[in-house]
């Protein structure tokens, strides 16, 4: 996403919002000194952002703040902010917080006889400002100003007197306005913006009959920032702008390497997985993706790593069921405090909240592993354009913590083929391996390979594998065997069932000779290709 | 004896603010018979004020006696449109004792 990245002069001076993920897309937060609006259509949240705005100065940054209101009474405003845990009546008493209040009078305003100015509402401005120590200015909302007064030359002219006082005094000012439609004109009036050094609009848009909050940095004068609309959500604690920047990414990744659980798969890794490596797990359905999953878990609990699993398709019980038949407790692991399942019902929330929600247990369980299992069941749910956005960050989060990610994906056919969930996502993750059935001589094998992994040597070739009451085990490469990927496989040699690692000597379907081929399948796991 | 209160808000020693003041003499005078008392704020010296007094434009005039209060924003050029704003066409015809 950096190629979405906007590369002001980066000489402007930047105040951190405090709001989470907003100042990371702004690249530092807004222009100090500087006004910005806010704009966006009914129940866009804007009245909200700027209070987070004010609210985040004061608990974050010990900044005053001014809230000036010209649509809602200062109780109602206190009232509806209550719930995100923000007391302003106790941010007035100890002199943080003031409001102006120039809410409408239920007499209208008065009669207008010859030339006015706004001198006293900027002067009272001015005053509230001196009194809280003021760092941060809300104006909320021109659209009830422009109601009151009709005249669209002598507000911009007014509008541009007030926000360059208050820019004089070093002040960061937002100021909000009502759009009429999420695309179209920037504001109702068509004025306000050319007041404002810089533009945000807050969308509430209907996407595939869900809802979709966003937030897009049209402009910042002079200043670097993310282009785009970025998703947000409003949480028990605010707004929480879901940053879908690669910056992070770019941070010093490692060469240490973790086990994967399974002692044949990290062979093939050529050392297991990089500490800091997120993991996509293809495979139809019964092919084993929860096994490496459990197997993942089971890794990280024999170096005691803490390890959390996000399951979106079975239940807690079921899962520690089968982890118990290939022989792993999650239940102690659980006891022991090293494991965290999290049940999750898709549905249950739009994916900017399943984020948030997700992010909140990783920053308190700080686990070194993190399975989700599967991201296909995320995928039916949410809108293409949400997954991805969902994968990037979630992706992100794991990448700024360096910890390991594995997660899994559902392909479509049982035999060959893809997923949509590879297509849109292979590309950030930085390891595949597939699991694919092979069917042979009337019976159906199971094949795995790695199919990439970013900054490593590794197997390439397809090993068939077999799972039992100890979990799974590799073997042999499939040999004059191809086109398994594709689902539609030849044979190059007529005499593959001859051959001593094809099919033949598995009729048991059991432990298929494991312990016998482990030595040669080792061997030739040394002899890696590609990268 | 001043049978009329008023207050008015200016915002520092503008050319606006000046006239409104001497407007509102010249009516206060002529049409008031001097009957008045007024009180000139500036919101620049004394913002509290007109804080307490949610004004917001100024200059805006208020007429805090006799009751009801009425006020009337911009620089009262025009003395007749002022009179009706502020409710006092009655008052002229009868006089206030």
């Amino acid at each position: 996403m950096t190629d979405t990245f906007d590369r002001g002069s980066g000489a402007v001076d930047k105040i951190a919002t405090g709001i989470p993920g907003f100042d990371i897309i702004a690249d530092g937060g807004l222009p100090r000194g500087r006004a910005t609006l806010v704009a966006g259509t009914a129940g866009s949240a804007k009245t909200i952002f700027s209070a987070h705005f004010l609210a985040a100065g004061i608990t974050m940054f010990d900044e005053g703040g001014v809230f000036v209101t010209f649509e809602d009474t200062p109780e109602d405003i206190r009232l509806n902010v209550r719930a995100f845990g923000w007391d302003i009546e106790a941010w007035e008493q100890a002199g943080k917080w003031a409001f102006v209040d120039v809410s409408p009078e239920p007499e209208g305003p008065p009669p207008v006889v010859g030339g006015f100015d706004l001198g006293a509402l900027l002067a009272r401005i001015q005053h509230a400002a001196k009194r809280v120590n003021a760092r941060r200015i809300v104006l909320d909302s021109m659209s009830a100003l422009f109601m009151t007064f009709n005249d669209r030359a002598f507000l911009r002219t007014e509008l541009y007197r007030i926000s360059l006082a208050l820019k004089r005094e070093g002040l960061t000012v937002v100021f909000t306005s009502e759009r009429i439609a999420d695309y179209g004109d920037i504001t109702r009036f068509g004025i306000e913006e050319f007041v404002a050094d810089n533009v945000l609009l807050l969308r509430n848009i209907l996407v595939d009959e869900k809802r979709r909050r966003t937030i897009e940095i049209l402009k910042f004068r002079g200043a670097s920032h993310q282009r785009g609309e970025v998703p947000f959500t409003i949480t028990g604690e605010g707004i929480v702008v879901i940053a879908l920047t690669a910056q992070e990414l770019t941070q010093g990744s490692t060469t240490v390497r973790i086990t994967s659980g399974v002692a044949e798969l990290d062979r093939m890794c050529n050392g297991g997985f990089f500490r800091d490596s997120i993991v996509l797990v293809s495979g139809a359905t019964g092919t084993g993706k929860t096994l490496l999953v459990t197997q993942f878990i089971s890794g990280g609990f024999t170096t005691n790593e803490r390890c959390l699993l996000f399951a979106f398709e079975e239940s807690r019980d079921q899962l520690i069921r089968n982890a118990l038949a290939w022989g792993i407790d999650f239940a102690r692991m659980e006891r022991e405090g090293l494991l965290r399942i999290v049940n999750q019902y898709p549905h249950a929330m739009p994916m900017e909240d399943h984020l948030v929600r997700m992010g909140e247990i990783i920053e308190e369980f700080q686990p070194q592993r993190v399975a989700v299992d599967s991201l296909s069941a995320l995928e039916r749910v949410f809108t293409l354009r949400a997954f991805r956005e969902f994968v990037i960050s979630l992706t992100s989060t794991l990448k700024r913590g360096g910890i390991a990610g594995l997660f899994t994906s559902t392909t479509a056919s049982l035999l060959g083929g893809g997923s949509i969930t590879e297509k849109h996502i292979s590309t950030l993750t930085d390891s595949i391996i597939l699991l694919r059935y092979v069917e042979m001589f009337g019976e159906m094998l199971r094949s795995i390979t790695v199919l990439k992994m970013r900054g490593s040597l590794h197997d390439t070739r397809l090993r068939e594998f077999t799972i039992d009451g100890a979990g799974m085990h590799i073997g042999e490469p499939f040999r004059r065997v191809s086109g398994i990927l594709s689902g539609v496989h030849t044979f190059s040699d007529g005499d593959a069932d001859g051959d001593a690692d094809g099919a033949d000597d598995d009729g048991d379907n059991g432990n298929h000779g494991h312990e016998g081929h482990e030595s040669a399948s080792s061997r030739s796991g040394e002899a890696p290709r590609g990268v | 004896m001043s049978n009329y209160l008023f207050r008015l808000f200016i915002a520092g020693d503008s050319l606006r603010s000046r006239q409104a003041v001497a407007n509102l003499r010249r009516l206060a005078e002529e049409r008031l018979s001097g009957r008045f008392q007024l009180t000139v704020i500036d919101v620049t010296a004394d913002p509290a004020s007109a804080e307490a007094a949610r004004v917001l434009t100024t200059p805006t005039l208020l007429k805090e006696a006799p009751a009801p209060p009425r006020r009337v924003t911009g620089d009262l050029t025009d003395a007749g449109q002022v009179i009706v704003a502020l409710g006092l066409e009655g008052d002229l015809n009868l006089g206030i004792e």
